[in-house]
């Protein structure tokens, strides 16, 4: 079988970092094919470099959470090849292409809303606010696909403790970076940015929801949501939101950009749950990358045993 | 040109220039598979680095066929239009071909489903059919198809009568209306590719329109004067 994916290679067998591609003499390489074709559309898609790598910085690990699942992780490239960051352009390999350039320094996230001690968080303090885990997390898209990703960070409750969210802080909301000039594909992308996301206090506060900072070992890359991200295993991927510019502790339910787009097929809770479909396809299954069948969808991604109970007596089907 | 589009031999290129996109992926699978047998080898991503299935293989599969069936069926229904406003009647002798790698196209796009989305599962398959609009737009492309390629032969048309098999080949319409329809139900946000296949698609149509009330209009006006023969509606000039 062409397609299945022979064993993994490890990340240190991935492309070295001095190996750039050179794409002027790649395209002159090309030439007689491109030429040959005659709609360019997907030919070019195939010819254009995406394999590109990036500069990252390894970053001291402390520890291994015990959060973490033993399944077989997702091949670096494959994490970094295949995105969904709309505001670097709508195709899997777009981010990749795009992100390159994208100015992640310096940075600093605003903590603000219903708290007794706000203020703004530079990278350096939150790479320091507590010692560094790395967790090998569970990664399902809404678009029934997954990954296995070693994150690295802390729980959220870290975060949040230090500015201390007061008893009328309800819900979190989470907004992303955006700039037109960085971003001149987010226009087309039909959502609407800055991208911003929220979760239920409760749902923020789990140990399990988790600040991430990088991925096998270093720094985040661009296309994965440097500098900083969250990471919520037990719902869909657009949940976990990416590079964070503001961190707002709110009394109601704060509007998400999915939701904005589309409020029938994209929840405020988005739980993983093989029960109940997206109106458009099966949520039943999905494919892990790298392999050729689908596999059944978990309830939850497998995190019921952990999570479960912050949903007791709710209607999942209506609260989607 | 038209003689140039006449010579026999013409058709052995323009049907290895259809396997292209078919090669592509083959060669990409090839080279997707020999980067992780052998992760040294330098020789395939030298010549070409970025020639991947990329990180979900099935799927661009699917993609690809899918978008390749689409632009077939746009370039079968385009032959007719280019053959009369360009004066090119020998295009003709290519329409039967690129219709049978739309199809070809197509029957690669529904095994990426039947095979490693659906893994031959009958039963949701059904329940996939009646549930999702998307799925059934796509079956309705796909199926009415079946009967345009079986009956794409000379002794079909002869068996059939030019009109009956006209009207019927006319199904290549719904089929290609059903598959843009079928894309834009897919998409998450971004409508932007459909989009160009609708407009390509409705410009191809429009020109039916057009080039069907075009002569009648004529025929009406120059009615009383001179007695025309009855046109048939193929060989119907239009500008």
């Amino acid at each position: 079988m062409l397609i299945k994916r022979l064993p993994e290679l490890k990340y240190s067998d991935v492309t070295p970092k001095d190996v750039y591609i050179n794409r002027r003499k790649f395209l002159a390489d090309a030439g007689f094919i491109a030429g040959a074709a005659f709609a360019g559309g997907s030919l070019w898609k195939f010819l254009s470099p995406s394999q590109r790598v990036f500069a990252a910085t390894k970053l001291d690990v402390a520890s291994k959470s015990p959060f973490s699942t033993t399944e077989k992780e997702t091949p670096y490239n494959d994490v970094t090849h295949y995105n969904n960051y709309y505001e670097f352009g709508t195709d899997k390999t777009d981010p990749a292409n795009n992100a390159g350039n994208f100015k992640t320094s310096p940075w600093s996230v605003s903590v603000e809303g219903e708290c007794a001690k706000p203020r703004t968080f530079t990278m350096d303090e939150i790479l320091k606010l507590a010692p560094l885990e790395e967790r090998i997390y569970r990664h399902r898209c809404v678009e029934a696909w997954s990954i296995v990703v070693p994150w690295i960070g802390y729980s959220f409750s870290v975060l949040a403790n230090l500015v201390q969210p007061t008893a009328n802080a309800k819900f979190v909301a989470f907004q992303s970076f955006y700039d037109k000039q960085q971003m001149p594909l987010a226009r087309g992308s039909g959502i609407n940015p800055p991208y911003v996301e929220g979760l239920r206090m409760d749902e923020a506060m789990h140990p399990l929801t988790m600040i991430s900072v990088g991925m096998y070992g270093e720094t985040l890359p661009n296309q994965d949501g440097a500098p900083v991200r969250m990471t919520i295993p037990w719902k869909y991927g657009f949940k976990s939101i990416k590079s964070i510019v503001k961190v707002k502790f709110v009394t109601k339910m704060p509007p998400t950009t999915w939701n904005m787009l589309a409020s029938d097929e994209y929840g405020f809770y988005s739980n993983v749950n093989p029960q109940v479909d997206h109106p458009r396809w099966s949520q039943a299954k999905e494919r892990r990358l790298g392999e050729f069948l689908m596999r059944p969808t978990v309830m939850f991604n497998g995190y019921g045993d952990q999570v479960a109970k912050l949903y007791a007596g709710m209607d999942l089907r209506k609260n989607y | 040109m038209n003689s140039f589009l006449s010579q026999k031999w013409l058709k052995i290129p323009v049907f290895l220039a259809c396997l292209v996109p078919l090669g592509l992926l083959i060669l990409a699978a090839f080279h997707d598979g020999a980067g992780q047998l052998i992760h040294t080898d330098k020789t395939f991503s030298n010549i070409f680095p970025s020639l991947t299935l990329g990180a979900n293989p099935v799927q661009f599969i699917q993609h690809a066929t899918g978008d390749w069936t689409l632009r077939f069926l746009i370039i079968t229904l385009a032959i007719t239009p280019f053959r009369k406003l360009l004066h090119l009647p020998a295009l003709i002798r290519f329409r039967r071909m690129t219709g049978l790698f739309a199809f070809f196209y197509v029957c690669l796009h529904f095994t990426t489903y039947l095979w490693p989305d659906q893994d031959f599962d009958v039963h949701a398959m059904i329940k996939d059919f009646a549930k999702r609009p998307f799925i059934t737009m796509g079956y309705t492309g796909f199926l009415l198809m079946i009967p345009l390629a079986v009956t794409s032969t000379r002794g079909w048309i002869r068996r059939l009568g030019g009109k009956r098999w006209q009207w019927l080949h006319r199904a290549i319409y719904i089929s290609a209306i059903a598959g843009v329809i079928h894309y834009a139900w897919l998409v998450k946000s971004d409508e932007r590719k459909p989009i160009q296949y609708a407009v390509m698609v409705g410009a191809l149509l429009l020109y039916r329109v057009i080039a069907w009330i075009w002569p009648r209009r004529g025929a009406a006006r120059a009615s009383g004067s001179a007695a025309s023969s009855p046109q048939h509606p193929v060989t119907a000039e239009s500008e």
